[in-house]
């Protein structure tokens, strides 16, 4: 038998793409000049819909818009805020940038990281969290902050968190 | 504080009757459109374009490019062809927060601003490129672009005069080199976001191939009033503190006792912002440094704090407004990790297409460490000091390391003896073994 590990199958766009998602990425074609220009949107409607980009995403997306699935893998692995791994339920970003630091983000991130139990770029075992650190918010007024999900919130102080989080079930 | 008026807070007056001013109804009725129905009756396009020229407004992104030079590099005429406007609202320079407000409380004021600048150069399509993370701008200014089509200020024969322009809303998917314009471009057409060579310029080859203009929020937003009250309103409106015109979005962040956004005549002091609207340091601090204008500006000093924050003066004074926001570093707070953790940044957003920017920021992030651990070796601030040669302005594919190498540079000259600390304790400590 061989050991050399099969092809990952190509999935066909219609194969793979749910109609919720294909419907998204088509509405998003209309917008733009070209298809490709939709792939960063047709990447974010995957992940909406199922938290993440699975690999067969990639060879679906690159069928659907006319462009080889090594340039889809490019965008994808291009842009931190699409997730080439599954992520957990709620996704969390500490902003690390020169406003949040100065105003206590070490504080703030060590209360995350004691309080999730997670590493920078981890999914804890329950499925529940991903940590990721973000740059700045552009809610420096506010610093230290950080995004949960679409939630933004700040000034946070290191004693908050613990509440903050159990919002996030 | 006065009370702010549209002339002489034309970009935040309207948010002194009540809440955010989302809705159309709600724009119209504290004169919303009323400078895009007067441009798109009574100017033409060139007339616009010379408006804003004689206003001399300059762009607030940061580079502080004129906007009226910028739009007259377009191509104009019947055999033009299609034409972009993008506005750049890709905030994500650390320590800047302007375009959030705009976005957020203000949508319509920034179509109508489009409007404009579209009109002026003929553009037929726009897009925003918002910052994934700006959740609730996406949201709003969505719902007022529908508002807008629905009333005919977007969409086909946009006010009758045969002129058709339509806006979309272009989220990102994260990286601060989006807002770098010609990577917004390549980002905007779908491909992962390393700016492209220049020339050709995107006045002449921009989006698709296309001429097209990439304008910062809050530049745009100046538009309406240029057109409702002149050029030498706008002028004036700087009270002589600059010899630039117009108002400016400065903001303070920090240990300040009122961090915040105000809305007041370019070319205020740093001492007015920071001490009169930010209310000084927290009890207790001291200001040690301020960065004028974003992680990508170089550090200045106290006694720098009566200078103009406009662009020509604080340049002379080796640094750059760039978005105008100040950052301010209080004296509990040692040098080399506030430099470190603006360095981290900048090596982590690098796109990583040309080697200097790709290498040569993690090595001072590298370098940075050890001296702030008091590892650093004999030559580091040496290393230091030519990296920020040698990923300066003409060395890299594009303004990303030659900013980066700014906050380093002011801090290697303002505050040598900290870095040096970091390399005597180290030497030392070998010597005892």
């Amino acid at each position: 038998m061989s050991t050399v590990d099969p092809p990952i199958p190509l999935a066909t766009a219609t194969g793979f793409l749910s109609e919720p998602e294909l419907a998204a990425i088509r509405h998003e074609l209309g917008h733009y000049e070209n298809p490709r220009a939709a792939c960063i949107e047709a990447l974010k409607a995957v992940q909406s819909a199922r938290g993440w980009v699975p690999d067969p995403a990639i060879p679906a997306i690159a069928e659907l818009l006319g462009i080889t699935p090594a340039d889809v893998e490019g965008v994808a692995t291009f842009y931190n805020m699409i997730f080439r791994q599954p992520v957990g339920r709620h996704v969390i970003k500490v902003c690390d940038s020169i406003a949040c630091y100065l105003t206590g983000y070490e504080e703030l991130a060590a209360a995350v990281r004691t309080a999730t139990g997670l590493d920078w770029g981890q999914t804890g075992a329950d499925g529940r969290f991903t940590l990721l650190p973000v740059c700045c918010l552009g809610n420096c007024d506010k610093g230290p902050s950080l995004m949960i999900d679409d939630d933004t919130w700040g000034p946070l102080s290191a004693a908050e968190v613990p509440a903050l989080l159990e919002r996030y079930l | 504080m006065n009370a702010r008026t549209p002339e002489t807070h034309p970009l935040t007056w309207r948010l002194d009757h009540g809440a955010p001013v989302e809705t159309l109804a709600a724009y119209e009725a504290l004169a919303g459109y009323a400078a895009a129905r007067r441009a798109l009756a009574d100017l033409e396009p060139a007339a616009l374009t010379q408006l804003v020229k004689d206003a001399n407004l300059r762009g607030r992104g940061g580079a502080g490019f004129p906007t009226g030079v910028k739009w007259s590099l377009v191509p104009m005429g019947a055999d033009a062809g299609r034409k972009y406007l993008l506005c750049n609202a890709d905030e994500m320079e650390p320590g800047t927060f302007k375009d959030r407000l705009l976005l957020e409380q203000l949508p319509h004021l920034l179509i109508e601003s489009m409007v404009l600048a579209a009109w002026a150069i003929q553009a037929t399509r726009g897009y925003v490129f918002l910052r994934g993370e700006y959740v609730l701008a996406t949201e709003r200014l969505n719902r007022a672009l529908a508002e807008a089509r629905e009333r005919g200020y977007l969409g086909r024969n946009v006010l009758g005069t045969g002129w058709d322009f339509d806006v979309f809303v272009h989220t990102g998917a994260g990286r601060y080199i989006c807002g770098e314009e010609t990577a917004l471009i390549n980002s905007l057409e779908g491909r992962r976001a390393n700016p492209r060579a220049k020339p050709p310029f995107p006045q002449i080859a921009g989006a698709w191939g296309r001429p097209t203009i990439v304008n910062n929020v809050e530049t745009l937003c100046n538009l309406p009033g240029i057109v409702l009250h002149g050029a030498q309103w706008y002028t004036a409106l700087s009270r002589g503190l600059s010899g630039d015109g117009g108002t400016k979005l400065y903001g303070v962040s920090g240990r300040v006792r009122r961090p915040g956004l105000w809305e007041l005549p370019m070319g205020s002091s740093a001492r007015t912002i920071l001490e009169d609207l930010a209310g000084g340091m927290q009890p207790g601090l001291e200001l040690k440094a301020w960065l004028p204008g974003g992680a990508s500006t170089d550090f200045l000093l106290p006694e720098h704090l009566d200078l103009a924050m406009d662009y020509d003066t604080i340049a002379r004074a080796r640094s750059r407004l760039g978005t105008g926001l100040m950052t301010v570093v209080d004296r509990t707070q040692p040098i080399v990790p506030v430099v470190r953790n603006l360095e981290e940044f900048f090596a982590r957003e690098s796109c990583g297409w040309c080697t200097p920017c790709r290498d040569g920021l993690p090595w001072s992030v590298k370098l940075l460490r050890a001296i702030e651990r008091g590892e650093g070796r004999p030559g580091d601030i040496e290393i230091l000091e030519s990296l920020t040669t040698q990923l300066g302005p003409g060395r890299t594919h594009c303004a990303l390391a030659p900013g980066a190498v700014e906050p380093l540079q002011s801090a290697l000259r303002f505050f040598r003896s900290e870095f040096e600390s970091g390399i005597r304790a180290s030497a030392a400590s070998k010597e005892t073994v």
